[in-house]
């Protein structure tokens, strides 16, 4: 039975936005200048693709439903579990399932602590003993090595034929868009595959990465994790656009005591500390959402909604930055002349701002949003730290890291949960930085470094 | 400029009153005192006496706007409002869900924030500004691409790997520094060694690269074109024009940041142990207790208003063309 949780909904609503706007920047050239300006840096190029694997990962997280249960002989209704998978959980039903009993190593075999075991004699010894999932399929231990090595050999040639066909059909593409820099693209493929395909390989019969505490799966845990960051990411410029949009420019193009208004709604909003505002108003809101038990299905449902107030409430405090941005750039271009000869042939306020100042301070909006992205993501972990970010069935950096940091101080030192979160967190904030650094070079007609630095030289 | 800082001050004063109506808001009509109490009783000794007398010990049994039995002047004071939110303004903070006066709290752990918060904020300077010229001094070389990069890479690292990572490596493999803790006096630098170098480098990728795009943007204006064609070495042009007239943007960017030093940084103190008004707040979170919340919210925004006003300031102070008026 298919699931529509709320984020969901919104996260394929972003995705017909985008493709919309697409398809509609593809008909206006001045539209797609940017754009090809943007796509022309190698940079930009590469962490595309990086990104695009996260998208990928993360839209497959949200295709949610509940699956069947065994139907019972005297063919009753249907039941279904009130467990919500994904699409992602059910490709990878290997990893969900197979839980160890607490911690083990990353490719380890055998358990991470110490358990009294009864030896064939009656007697008992204390010693590590065989994870029930990790390399069971081994007869001898002494294999290990060969089935490791084996299976990563096997997801680099899985990694080598993917890459052999992209760069195929790069080649094709390149004759198409001759300027784009193709060679970044490969290169980031390269880089995803080969670290991509031998853990997928390997996730096949070891814990990739390891388990954490109660025996879970790092891997499957920091892939699920994607998604949350995505939405967290994605959903909060949703409700952040609107407000800031509206209320800045209404705040530059009607000035007088609108502009006042507003001015004095932001200013009061950003002189509140931001993790103060964003703790209070998520502690109010878990505390609404505990009590009504009855407003949702299933635990998922809830995490959902927790996941959403959370985005609702970050997009609901941060609007003043752009806000202020579009306000003084509403207010330079109201004073220019093809504004003044609008208002001069009886154009209309809304008519003027829809047509003239909208699409001047569009590049803003685009700018704005790419480079908030990576400060929600760095934030999400910060406040699921604080323990006032998602649902903590939820998988997120924040929860992971939240969970692990306590383990540096055992000894042996646990660090593959840690490790793990910070790599997968790593990789998409500075992919995300290098994009909206792309789309700031390529959308400001005023900031290109490169080419002051070159003046200057 | 007299009366422009009474004007301003007076303008402080309905943004304090927003920033309380909101706090209000959430704390007593959202989640109403009820809530508050079968919260900090726990599930177990949830009875309707339990929470009248939680009510009561706190001053939240009152009306939360109008109270229509008491007389006179009453109606209006004796409510929540009245004596939550109106009270603070007097910088009256009540007492915490452990019965202590937030105020005096407050004041004891304001140093120890300091002590952190200071030289995290002068040598975090010193350092970027310092880094930010020598990539721009060795603009559009190798140089400065990989410098760039390390600040680009800097930035993509969440302050929890910085502060776990730090004290990983300097505490428990090298023994330099204790891992957390604090003591007052002489000791203390030793704990604050390790605090104030992750919070310097923490900050390093973001600020850097800001500064270094204020430099270039400088570099290329008329003014050191003339400075270079009367013949003054690149040296001589870049301390002596370009970083002063850099050092505006900057200077005026930080100074609204220097009250709120005292609000300490929430996670490096919870993280390290350093009794001060970070990890008071985020205790309070964890805890729930909204008293010591709610006076953290108004001290933070009094401390940004006083930090808008001082950047007003200093913008005269440093660019003779802007008057204020």
């Amino acid at each position: 039975m298919p699931v529509l949780l709320a984020t969901d909904v919104l996260v394929w609503l972003l995705v017909a936005a985008a493709a919309g706007y697409a398809l509609y920047c593809r008909r206006h050239a001045h539209l797609a200048a940017p754009w090809a300006r943007v796509f022309r840096s190698p940079p930009a190029i590469a962490s595309a693709v990086v990104l695009a694997f996260y998208v990928g990962v993360g839209l497959l997280d949200s295709l949610h439903y509940r699956p069947q249960l065994p139907q019972k002989a005297d063919g009753g209704q249907k039941a279904y579990s009130v467990e919500v998978l994904s699409v992602l959980d059910w490709s990878l039903a290997h990893l969900r399932g197979r839980n160890e009993k607490t911690y083990s190593a990353p490719l380890a075999i055998r358990s991470f602590a110490r358990e009294q075991v009864e030896l064939p004699g009656g007697k008992i010894a204390r010693e590590f003993p065989r994870l029930q999932f990790g390399g069971a399929h081994l007869a001898k231990e002494e294999h290990w090595a060969s089935d490791v090595g084996w299976r990563v050999f096997k997801g680099l040639g899985f990694a080598a034929a993917i890459l052999l066909a992209a760069a195929i059909g790069m080649r094709i593409l390149r004759v198409r868009w001759p300027e784009v820099p193709w060679h970044a693209a490969v290169w980031a493929l390269g880089g995803v595959l080969v670290l991509l395909m031998p853990a997928l390989v390997l996730s096949g019969g070891y814990h990739v990465l390891g388990t954490d505490k109660v025996g879970n799966d790092v891997f499957y845990q920091a892939l699920k994790s994607i998604r949350t960051s995505l939405v967290i990411g994605t959903v909060t410029t949703l409700v952040l656009l609107p407000l800031g949009i509206a209320l800045g420019i209404m705040a530059g193009y009607f000035r007088g005591w609108v502009d006042d208004l507003i001015q004095y709604v932001y200013t009061t909003l950003n002189s509140i500390p931001g993790v103060l505002l964003i703790a209070a108003s998520v502690l109010m809101m878990q505390v609404v959402i505990d009590r009504h038990p009855e407003w949702f299905a299933t635990a998922a449902h809830r995490a959902d909604a927790k996941l959403l107030v959370l985005c609702a409430i970050l997009g609901l405090t941060s609007w003043t930055g752009l806000a202020r941005l579009l306000r003084g750039e509403t207010l330079k271009l109201s004073e220019l002349e093809y504004i003044q000869a609008a208002h001069a042939l009886g154009v209309r306020g809304g008519r003027v701002i829809s047509r003239h100042i909208l699409p001047n301070v569009a590049h803003i909006v685009i700018i704005a949003m790419v480079m908030d992205f990576s400060g929600l993501v760095l934030a999400e972990a910060v406040l699921s730290y604080v323990g006032v970010g998602v649902d903590p069935s939820t998988s997120s950096f924040g929860t992971m890291i939240n969970s692990a940091r306590m383990e540096m101080s055992r000894e042996p030192v646990v660090w593959w949960a840690l490790a793990t979160a910070f790599c997968f967190m790593f990789v998409l904030v500075l992919a995300a930085n290098l994009f909206a650094d792309a789309v700031r070079d390529g959308f400001d007609p005023r900031v290109r470094v490169g080419a002051l630095a070159k003046a200057a030289a | 400029m007299f009366a422009y800082i009474v004007r301003r001050v007076l303008y402080a004063v309905p943004i304090l009153v927003g920033v309380n109506l909101l706090t209000f808001l959430l704390f007593f009509v959202v989640n109403t005192p009820e809530d508050m109490a079968r919260m900090q009783l726990g599930a177990k000794r949830v009875t309707p006496e339990a929470i009248e007398k939680w009510k009561a010990e706190r001053g939240y049994d009152k009306p939360l706007l109008w109270n229509a039995q008491a007389g006179g002047a009453g109606k209006a004071t004796q409510t929540v409002f009245f004596q939550k939110s109106v009270r603070l303004f007097a910088f009256d903070f009540g007492a915490s869900e452990d019965k202590r006066d937030i105020a005096s709290e407050i004041g004891e752990r304001m140093w120890p924030s300091l002590a952190l918060a200071v030289p995290v904020f002068l040598v975090g300077l010193a350092v970027c500004v310092s880094f930010a010229l020598l990539m721009a001094f060795f603009r559009a070389t190798y140089l400065d691409l990989w410098g760039v990069v390390l600040c680009v890479a800097m930035m993509s690292i969440s302050t929890l790997f910085y502060i776990i990572g730090g004290q990983y490596l300097l505490s428990k493999l090298l023994h330099l520094v204790p891992i957390s803790g604090y003591q007052g006096g002489a000791d203390a630098l030793r704990f604050l060694f390790l605090p104030v170098f992750i919070g310097v480098v923490a900050g390093i990728g973001a600020s850097s690269r800001w500064y270094r795009t204020l430099f270039l943007e400088e570099m290329g204006r008329d003014y050191v074109r003339t400075a270079r064609a009367k013949g003054l070495a690149e040296r001589a042009v870049l301390f002596g024009h370009v970083l002063q007239n850099a050092l505006i943007p900057i200077l005026t960017g930080v100074v609204a940041v220097i009250p709120l030093l005292f609000m300490g940084s929430l996670l490096t103190e919870s993280f390290f142990g350093i009794p001060g008004l970070g990890s008071y707040t985020i205790d309070a979170i964890q805890a729930q207790d909204f008293a010591v919340v709610r006076a953290m919210v108004f001290i933070g925004s009094v401390f940004y208003i006083v930090g808008l006003i001082l950047t007003d300031i200093s913008y005269t102070l440093v660019d003779p063309r802007i008057r204020l008026q």
